[in-house]
């Protein structure tokens, strides 16, 4: 399978150049970027390890893309993705959130069925993958 | 308009002698009069029968929207009347439409019940819409204090907390409506559900008229629903959700099917305008405390927000269902099968999403409105799109929005879940190129073909509906633009 998390998971995989566009756009609009990791891609994790804080003052794609580059060593079979934080008022979120490496070998989700009265079914989504302990996922 | 001898407010014990006075003359219509930040501000356009003065036919709609009934009281003279009488202020021909006016009426905060769209909308709709003095008269817009709306929850949900729960930012929504709306069995209608989501798609939906009927009912409806969320959630590792209806014949009905949703584990339900204010305001209420975001379908809108004469605009219908706290509404398309004039449907999606809106005449928007930190509802559009229109939906109605292909997923040549991964090839596409720099509205097409080179389904949608358009003229657009634009 192929986790489609983030904003352009359906097109091929962004070059570095495309990256970089974005990275561009999100500091064009003031935005902080940030980049994350996991190898525990549950569709509700919220919270993947932080690559370091978000880059409130780095204003340099070239140097972010450095950052990505980084991480993408450091991890290479993890997921990682670019976030874009807007910290003006009423949206303080991110506005832009997109994967920019992933394990060649994804192996995706099972569901788990429990029966329960009323022929309601409780559902649980498991990561075949996460059976393993962390960091030796994929 | 005419500020003569007859339309001035009497006073003293003149104003009371029994009888009959015109409205202008009882103290509906006071051109001095500057409206106060606290009051609630509406804006009408009035048709006045032949021969009635404009100024006294706004006068008429202040008089029968606060205080007055046709002849004088003595009671009237027990209150604070002065306070309590709704005050024409303002009168302006419409322009090119003779014989119309917009007329502005202020209202003292102390005329409205806090957080009760029933009492707001019994106040300035119950009573003057079949005002004989009138041909026709339209509510076009309302400007509501920031201590009005402070007494209203507002969005169970909003935009940004929305997005949160389901980790998605940076592009418009994807849904569709199961199609055919009516007939399918509950085996049936989950296997759309499930084809749509694991095609692509974020959010499928219930349409207004899905309820329980005898070829599915609700209960049925909704495990299937679920399985195929579920499926759907485990085949690409996204939170995905339908929009299930619980509107139902009685409130305890309505919480029954909520419950449910909930138990299951839906994100989401749907519940229809014509369930009523109150309705709407207690299933907001039932959403936020039940983490749940609530979907509002505008069945029925049309009959009265369509006609520029008369009847209520939606933008008006936008600002109430905002105060009710509803987080997803239809708010039209621009480009799609149902009326939407463009700057009309912009106007729309501003008051329901931006966090103040300044006087912008070219979109319809009459009043300077704060909304006072109330969250922002998330429009949907939806109602004859596709794929080939991507480009404009994404210019005209920007980012935060749900862009619905029902037919157009469900259409595909290629089967439902090719039309779903075509629909969010060309989104993805759309957005990384806008945010690249490029000029979507001009490049688009070749941005969606070069895209479909690499995606079969989106080719296939390209060659089927590319060419597809609806292009008939609007009915509801704004008075400030030199000619109404087509979409």
């Amino acid at each position: 399978m192929r986790l489609t998390q983030g904003t352009f998971s359906f097109l091929p995989d962004l070059t570095d150049e495309q990256i970089s566009s974005q990275i561009e756009y999100c500091l064009a609009q003031g935005w902080a970027v940030s980049i994350e990791y996991t190898d525990d891609p549950h569709p509700r994790n919220t919270y993947w390890e932080m690559f370091g804080q978000p880059m409130f003052d780095i204003k340099d794609a070239v140097a972010i893309l450095g950052e990505i580059r980084s991480c993408r060593r450091t991890f290479p079979r993890h997921y990682i993705k670019v976030n874009a934080f807007d910290s003006s008022l009423g949206r303080e979120s991110l506005r832009l959130s997109f994967i920019v490496n992933r394990p060649d070998n994804e192996p995706g989700f099972g569901l788990v069925r429990q029966e329960g009265p009323g022929r309601t079914l409780r559902y649980t989504t498991r990561a075949y993958a996460a059976d393993r302990p962390e960091n030796e996922r994929y | 308009m005419n500020d003569t001898a007859v339309l001035r407010t009497k006073s003293g014990a003149a104003r009371y002698k029994p009888g009959v006075l015109k409205y202008a003359q009882m103290g509906y219509w006071e051109p001095d009069y500057v409206p106060s930040d606290t009051d609630v501000l509406a804006l009408f356009r009035i048709t006045p029968q032949e021969g009635v003065d404009p100024a006294e036919a706004a006068a008429a709609v202040a008089g029968e929207s606060s205080t007055a009934t046709w002849t004088v009281v003595w009671t009237d003279r027990l209150t604070a009347c002065e306070r309590y009488r709704a005050k024409a202020y303002r009168v302006d021909p419409v322009p090119g439409s003779p014989g119309q006016y917009f007329a502005y009426i202020a209202y003292d905060l102390a005329l409205f019940e806090p957080g009760s769209i029933a009492n707001l909308s019994a106040s300035i709709i119950g009573n003057v819409f079949g005002f004989k003095p009138l041909k026709a008269l339209r509510l076009e817009d309302m400007r509501f204090p920031a201590a009005y709306v402070k007494t209203y929850a507002g969005p169970a949900t909003g935009i940004v907390v929305e997005r949160e729960r389901l980790d998605k930012f940076g592009r418009p929504l994807l849904g569709a409506t199961v199609k055919p709306k009516l007939g399918l069995s509950g085996k049936n209608y989950g296997r759309v559900v499930y084809e749509a989501l694991r095609g692509g798609l974020d959010f499928t939906k219930d349409d207004e008229n899905i309820n329980s009927q005898p070829f599915m009912h609700w209960r049925d409806r909704f495990l299937y629903c679920m399985e195929a969320i579920n499926r759907a959630q485990a085949a690409t590792g996204e939170v995905k959700g339908h929009y299930l209806n619980v509107t139902a014949g009685t409130m305890e009905a309505m919480y029954e099917r909520a419950e449910f949703a909930k138990e299951l584990g839906s994100v989401i339900v749907m519940i229809d305008l014509v369930i009523g204010y109150t309705a709407i305001q207690s299933m907001s209420h039932w959403a936020r405390r039940n983490d749940m975001i609530l979907h509002l379908h505008r069945a029925g809108h049309s009959t009265y927000t369509r006609q520029k004469t008369h009847g209520i605009s939606f933008r008006v219908i936008s600002k109430w269902m905002r105060l009710a706290g509803v987080d997803h509404i239809h708010a039209g398309t621009v480009v799609g099968k149902l009326e939407g004039d463009p700057n009309s449907v912009q106007g729309f999606y501003n008051v329901l999403r931006e966090a103040h809106n300044p006087v912008d005449l070219q979109r319809g928007v009459f009043f300077e409105q704060d909304w006072a930190g109330l969250h922002g509802v998330m429009p949907v559009a939806s109602g004859g799109i596709h794929a080939g229109q991507m480009h404009q939906l994404l210019h005209y109605l920007g980012e935060d929005v749900v862009l619905q292909f029902g037919g157009g997923t469900i259409g595909h040549p290629m089967g439902i879940a090719a039309g779903a991964e075509a629909n969010r090839v060309a989104l993805e596409a759309m957005v990384l190129a806008r945010n690249e720099g490029r000029d979507i509205w001009n490049e688009g097409p070749a941005i969606l073909a070069n895209a479909a080179r690499a995606c079969a389904p989106l080719k296939a949608a390209l060659d089927v509906w590319g060419e597809i358009t609806f292009n008939y003229a609007s009915t509801d657009t704004p008075d400030f633009v030199p000619t109404p634009t087509a979409a």
